[in-house]
């Protein structure tokens, strides 16, 4: 199994107070992980160091393909409609049309195409951000919280897209404070880890 | 490429969306419509004065922005996604620098001449403000941006943006204004070296202050 992400011995310090230490993890093709636990565990910042967003204060993060991030800002334009809001971010992947189609429609977000993203809701902006992931062709996910704000049907399409990039090869590294039901993931309790 | 293309046209759109484009128009033209209010309808006076006041109007439309430059990218989370792509700072920072130059540096050089005309600057003036305000505006733009990347973490940050900068661009209003002094012959050349200085080392100051705002 080659290793498309992988974390050593990493110490994260935030503020003055030592989140976590002497953390490791690997992500492999098709591999998949769930950081579970309460709010302040440190889930968010481990996403954050895994994309190279933060400096672990120890350790190292080794990333051996491109990544594609969810956290709790969309990055979309809010004064552009969806689709072109979308089509931003393709061309900045350098990705065509028909990636950002198929995501589109992924996510259920064809009829709020010509929506501007300030009208979305914040389900509907999770999908959007979702949709910008899933057309980014990333072979690693970091996901930090992709569900808040989605209806049941929108967490089942959620659920659908990562099983996908999962047949396909890709990773996903992902944080929330409730189970979402992806099948045949590993977990990683950081409540435990304090 | 492409992708640094796709960031300097979103840089450009929104600078000029929603009516921004005739920002800086605007207060240019009010700053050269009240000076002659405050000093008097009186042409000599105003031709000698004039070039000096367009100077400082042009510095401070510059800096009118700044509020807009930086945070709303932060904010919205697209530095980060800029930064996971693997983007550099000094990218990011030397396309938002040129976009802000195109951005209020066209439609400063057009407003420039009804501005002229209402503080009594003559043609060769005029032709001498453009020379100087073009060798200057990349240099601006880059204060500007520095000062906006440099306060995109603090509330208000535009005030402190600047006072920031100010030092920083005193060499161009000497030099800018100096241009218009018959016998400031060195001023094009010492503008040209001010400017081209700040411009060069704006990219890499800008992207330490991007960089320093994910920590």
């Amino acid at each position: 199994m080659t290793e498309l992400l992988r974390l050593d011995g990493i110490a994260c310090i935030r503020g003055d107070r030592l989140l976590f230490e002497g953390l490791s993890l690997a992500l492999g093709r098709g591999g998949a992980l769930w950081l579970r636990g309460p709010n302040g565990a440190g889930k968010s910042s481990l996403i954050r160091l895994a994309a190279g967003l933060l400096r672990p204060a120890v350790g190292t993060v080794t990333r051996r393909e491109r990544i594609a991030l969810i956290d709790e800002a969309a990055a979309l334009d809010t004064e552009l409609p969806l689709r072109r809001a979308l089509d931003f971010w393709a061309r900045v992947d350098t990705v065509d049309g028909h990636a950002v189609d198929r995501a589109v429609a992924d996510m259920a977000l064809a009829p709020l195409s010509d929506v501007p993203v300030a009208m979305l809701s914040t389900g509907q902006r999770k999908r959007a951000a979702m949709a910008r992931v899933i057309a980014s062709g990333a072979p690693i996910w970091l996901l930090d919280e992709p569900a808040n704000g989605m209806d049941d049907a929108a967490q089942a399409r959620l659920v659908g897209a990562i099983a996908r990039h999962r047949a396909n090869g890709g990773a996903v590294l992902l944080a929330s404070h409730f189970a979402l039901g992806v099948p045949d993931i590993a977990e990683l309790d950081m409540g435990a880890l304090a | 490429m492409t992708a640094l293309l796709a960031l300097f046209w979103r840089d450009l759109r929104r600078a000029w969306g929603s009516g921004a484009l005739w920002l800086p128009v605007v207060f240019f033209l009010l700053v050269a419509t009240a000076f002659p209010f405050a000093v008097g309808p009186d042409a000599p006076l105003l031709a000698r004065t004039g070039g000096g006041m367009i100077w400082v109007a042009a510095l401070l439309a510059a800096l009118l922005p700044i509020d807009r430059l930086v945070r709303p990218d932060r904010e919205a989370g697209v530095l980060d996604q800029l930064a996971v792509r693997g983007f550099a700072d000094e990218a990011i920072a030397a396309i938002k620098i040129a976009a802000h130059a195109i951005g209020f540096g066209l439609p400063l050089l057009i407003a420039l001449l009804p501005a002229a005309a209402l503080l009594a600057q003559d043609a060769a003036r005029v032709e001498t403000l453009a020379t100087g305000l073009l060798i200057a505006i990349p240099a601006l733009a880059s204060l500007a941006v520095l000062s906006a990347a440099l306060t995109a973490n603090l509330k208000g940050g535009s005030a402190i943006g600047g006072l920031l900068v100010l030092p920083l661009a005193v060499p161009l209003l000497i030099f800018g204004a100096g241009m218009l002094d018959p016998s400031g012959r060195g001023a094009v050349k010492l503008l040209s070296a001010a400017s081209l200085l700040l411009t060069v080392i704006g990219p890499f100051a800008a992207g330490a202050a991007l960089r320093g705002l994910r920590e």
